[in-house]
């Protein structure tokens, strides 16, 4: 059992609920922990074909605990044993996983967002990269994604001014899938999320995985990986159905395999 | 002849090899070694079979040596029972051995993956040699052929540390051929070794034991060694079919004599 998030799956849809509604659900250890953990418990059950982040309460997260934070703290070390794992899992994790942002996603917060590979945000919500105003660097992959994201120029504007960036902004940018009303905020989420795990979810891994790999190899290597690929997609159930739903002229039903 | 821990069969010319005790990670206890060298020798003495392609069952090729077996063991009992020695007899298979590894290549799981000729691996494989967290050290070859194929410095670090060397960098350092996704490793493991077993048989044989011996003589008398098996295969069918089809402009027929 989770003790600082909550954890549930319903309709093929893993939720995982960072559940410290008292600190804006800002990190602690233990939540450093549990989320790796929980992104872990998702990846290996079947059933989730989708995974979604959210925040409790009034925010999405409000980053790295400051209250914990005193001369003695090796950053590096707290990087290296707990935050790195920690985004480490999510990175590496097959199934499509969505961040629905409201309220702040600030510091560490807005990294993990920027993890996941879809960014839902209510109209009432920003980013902020926070570490500049407290002498930081952004960590936790920030720049590694933000660069990816959005560029370099880019990128260190967002990181040195460290200024809210609201949602119509952030969609603009590409950081933001969509942006929804704040009172239907957890059912737009809810939606796109089973519209994901309702996808060809063996497909969505393998885009994943392609594009991921599109960043280290030459063009020709690139190919081959390709192919391997589509090798492997047009083994799956989920491809013989979409053609034979095709020919009947019907919805496919895709089962993720 | 049937095994206990491991499975045997035969595609066309290719002999295969598989570990098959996947619910301890394909560990490798006492049995398990004199099993798989005795399906080595028996391809390797088989006219069918010009290629073997050795591969694990499950996650893991194989998570290391089977350790409950030797917790209690000393110096004298090892001695006498002197078990590496059917790792020495795997050196002397004369057909070439293509390991498909993927998961945890761990201990002695390294060191049989090492003992083959080329090696294809899944995305995602860790290679390392832990025995140094047990006290001992690696035993069946480990320090000496990871040494031969990267060196002392990166050897030492390796084997001192115990840590987990990535796929990405076995490629950089020669340990494997190929990096493939996990979905096809058996697929394109096949496709190499199916390519190896339509060259002559003789000059494939004849190669293997000539690169061999690059590793332990010194440079004059390997050139020596080479020659011989130069002129050795002056003496096959295969080297005149080749020839003639050469000047012919046609593909050749080989058969192995």
């Amino acid at each position: 059992m989770y003790e600082t998030i909550e954890y549930v799956v319903a309709n093929n849809v893993c939720t995982i609920l960072l559940n410290r509604p008292d600190s804006l659900n800002a990190f602690t250890a233990n939540m450093n922990r549990e989320l790796q953990q929980a992104i872990k418990q998702a990846e290996k059950d079947s059933n989730v074909r989708c995974i979604v982040i959210k925040g409790a309460g009034k925010g999405f997260c409000s980053g790295q605990d400051l209250s914990t934070v005193d001369k003695s703290m090796d950053h590096g070390e707290v990087l290296t044993t707990l935050y790195g794992p920690m985004v480490k899992q999510i990175y590496n994790c097959e199934k499509p996983i969505i961040a629905g942002v409201h309220g702040a996603a600030a510091g560490a917060g807005f990294s993990l967002a920027l993890a996941c590979d879809f960014r839902i945000m209510a109209e009432k919500s920003f980013f902020l990269n926070a570490f500049v105003h407290v002498g930081l660097i952004p960590d936790s992959g920030n720049l590694f994604f933000l660069k990816q994201l959005v560029g370099n120029a880019k990128a260190l504007e967002i990181s040195v001014l460290g200024e809210r960036i609201l949602p119509n902004e952030a969609l603009a940018l590409g950081l933001a899938t969509k942006v929804v009303a704040n009172e239907t905020f957890d059912e737009e989420v809810a939606l796109f999320a089973e519209k994901v795990a309702n996808l060809p979810t063996k497909a969505i891994s393998l885009m994943k995985r392609t594009l991921r790999a599109a960043d280290e190899l030459s063009f020709e290597e690139f190919l081959a990986y390709e192919a391997q690929g589509q090798r492997i997609a047009g083994l799956t159930k989920d491809h013989r159905e979409g053609v034979q739903a095709f020919t009947e002229k019907r919805k496919p039903i895709f089962v993720g395999d | 002849m049937a095994f206990e821990f491991i499975e045997t069969s035969k595609q066309s010319y290719i002999g295969l090899v598989e570990l098959n005790r996947p619910k301890q990670y394909n560990a490798l206890n006492r049995t398990m070694v004199r099993e798989i060298v005795e399906a080595l020798e028996n391809f390797d003495r088989d006219e069918d079979i010009r290629v073997i392609v050795m591969s694990g069952r499950g996650n893991a090729f194989s998570a290391g040596a089977d350790i409950d077996e030797m917790a209690y063991d000393d110096s004298i009992k090892l001695e006498l029972l002197n078990q590496f020695a059917d790792w020495d007899r795997i050196s002397l298979i004369k057909k070439p051995i293509i390991g498909a590894v993927q998961g945890f290549v761990f201990g002695g799981g390294f060191e049989l993956a090492l003992s083959c000729d080329m090696l294809i691996s899944a995305e995602g494989t860790e290679f390392c040699f832990p025995e140094v967290t047990l006290g001992v050290m690696p035993g069946a070859g480990g320090t000496q052929r990871l040494t031969k194929l990267v060196g002392r410095t990166k050897a030492l670090e390796w084997i001192w540390t115990g840590n987990r060397i990535k796929a990405k960098e076995a490629l950089q350092y020669g340990i494997i051929n190929k990096i493939v996704q996990r979905e096809v490793l058996m697929e394109e493991t096949l496709k190499i070794a199916s390519s190896i077993s339509n060259q002559p048989p003789l000059a494939i044989r004849l190669i293997k034991e000539s690169v061999s011996k690059a590793v332990d003589y010194s440079l004059y008398e390997g050139m020596q060694y080479e020659r011989k098996n130069f002129y050795l295969l002056f003496s096959s069918e295969d080297q005149k079919e080749g020839m003639q089809a050469f000047v012919e402009k046609r593909k050749p027929q080989f058969k192995g004599q």
